[in-house]
């Protein structure tokens, strides 16, 4: 709903303000955090284009899961408990696949060049 | 403590910091963690300045309560050289007489301990292949250090870890299916204390100084040193998050599992199978997950308020991409 600018357009806005402006006028470990601050605008980005898609696929799959309805907090919740009290198998393929598929979404969020997620996505 | 103070303090006890010193100067803070302060100074002697490196607990230290005391820490890396493990020379361990708290001094080693150079940099592209083979003679040595007369540390083992980490990730309030998940796996699998030795227990890039031309150089940060299975430290090394991008090099992103359990038994290590290993590996990936989430809560409860303590926490979830894949292979 809300656009001119859209919540993107704001997000690079500020990035490109700390990398040409202030970046270059800090020193030591401010340069380091500088660069910390953009990777976590970098990380609000992809998670306002691909956040709520990942948080319906997972619900979409924890619904069949788990056999009830539900939002992803409550029936996450639920597969939390049923993994710790041992009523869901941790070898059950079916709950291998939610959680993979969930942490390569999250992942390509939050760090889209870790190894891992490369392993990962070469792995299944 | 103000830097003048210090230095003030540390030319009391100049002459027994290296040999002939008759002075100490050029004090500079190098970083400043939360549990460790790491200083740089000089050793005045008449054929010329040693460069030598203080270790120091601030005065309100936060972080670690695992952390060993730093006469202990020194102790440990004493006992170490006495076992021909490649660690830095502790010339002076200051005493409560002092008057700068707990500190100790070591001889300053030149190399890299940052993962990311070691494992891509061209000047250590000839040293690479050799280092997972180092670390696993390495780690004999240190495996073999005598019990005897050492100081006080604690024990652990693969559950009391468990234990440890789960407390501290249910106190987190998180839920986190995959990390469920390899706790369950891993307290069914844990294996027993068969055999128990010092473990470092923080052997990974970031604590190795590595030179190019020599390889390993020393072992740094025995903080975290305890009595435990000795395989713990041949997991952590293997976590992937050490590997800084070089996944197909499992021992910190420059060897392979064989070089470091080759090595290792060469160099008089009881053997250890690869599956103890890996099981020690898991174990690690969940322990760094698990550490990360805490560092999240220093910025979130307002102890550490910057940017850097925030994005940490979404660093658990390189940790969980790895455990799945590990819980995959053993499913």
């Amino acid at each position: 709903m809300i656009e001119q600018p859209t919540a993107l357009e704001l997000v690079d806005a500020v990035i490109g303000f700390i990398e040409t402006r202030a970046a270059p006028q800090l020193k030591d470990r401010d340069v380091f955090l500088a660069r910390v601050a953009v990777n976590a605008l970098l990380t609000l980005r992809r998670e306002i284009e691909h956040g709520a898609a990942a948080e319906a696929a997972a619900t979409t799959r924890l619904q069949d899961l788990m056999g009830e309805e539900g939002d992803f907090a409550s029936l996450n919740t639920a597969l939390c408990q049923a993994i710790r009290e041992g009523t869901i198998d941790i070898t059950a393929p079916s709950l291998l696949a939610h959680m993979r598929a969930s942490i390569i979404d999250q992942v390509q969020i939050d760090q889209p060049n870790y190894s891992g997620l490369k392993a990962a996505l070469a792995g299944g | 403590m103000e830097a003048a103070d210090l230095e003030r303090a540390i030319n009391q006890v100049a002459a027994k910091l290296a040999p002939g010193a008759t002075g100490a100067s050029d004090l500079r803070r190098l970083s400043g963690g939360a549990s460790q302060e790491t200083w740089s100074i000089l050793a005045n002697t008449p054929s010329g300045d040693v460069p030598l490196i203080l270790r120091r607990r601030p005065d309100s230290p936060t972080g670690s309560g695992n952390a060993v005391p730093l006469a202990t820490e020194a102790a440990l890396i004493r006992a170490a050289a006495a076992r021909g493990a490649p660690v830095p020379t502790v010339p002076y361990v200051f005493q409560e007489a002092d008057g700068v708290g707990e500190a100790y001094v070591m001889g300053k080693v030149e190399g890299e301990t940052l993962g990311s150079r070691i494992v891509r940099n061209d000047a250590f592209a000839a040293i690479r292949p050799k280092l997972a083979a180092q670390c696993g003679a390495v780690l004999a040595q240190i495996h073999a250090i005598p019990l005897e007369g050492l100081p006080e540390v604690a024990h652990s083992s693969a559950l009391v870890e468990l234990e440890k980490y789960e407390a501290v990730y249910r106190a987190c309030g998180a839920e986190r299916p995959i990390i469920e998940a390899a706790l369950v796996h891993l307290k069914r699998h844990a294996p027993a204390l068969e055999r128990q030795t010092l473990v470092h227990g923080d052997f990974r890039n970031g604590n190795l100084m590595i030179h190019p031309e020599d390889g390993l150089r020393a072992v740094l940060d025995w903080e975290l040193a305890h009595l435990g299975d000795p395989a713990e430290d041949l997991g952590w090394i293997c976590v992937n998050s050490w590997r800084f991008g070089n996944h197909a090099k499992p021992v910190g992103g420059f060897g392979d599992y064989n070089q470091l359990l080759d090595a290792y038994e060469a160099a008089g290590g009881t053997p250890i199978a690869l599956e103890r290993v890996k099981y020690w590996q898991m174990l690690g990936s969940m322990k760094w997950g698990i550490m990360c989430m805490t560092m999240y809560l220093s910025f979130a409860n307002g102890a550490d308020p910057s940017v850097e303590r925030a994005m940490i926490g979404r660093r658990t979830s390189e940790t969980e991409i790895d455990l799945i894949t590990l819980l995959e292979a053993v499913a």
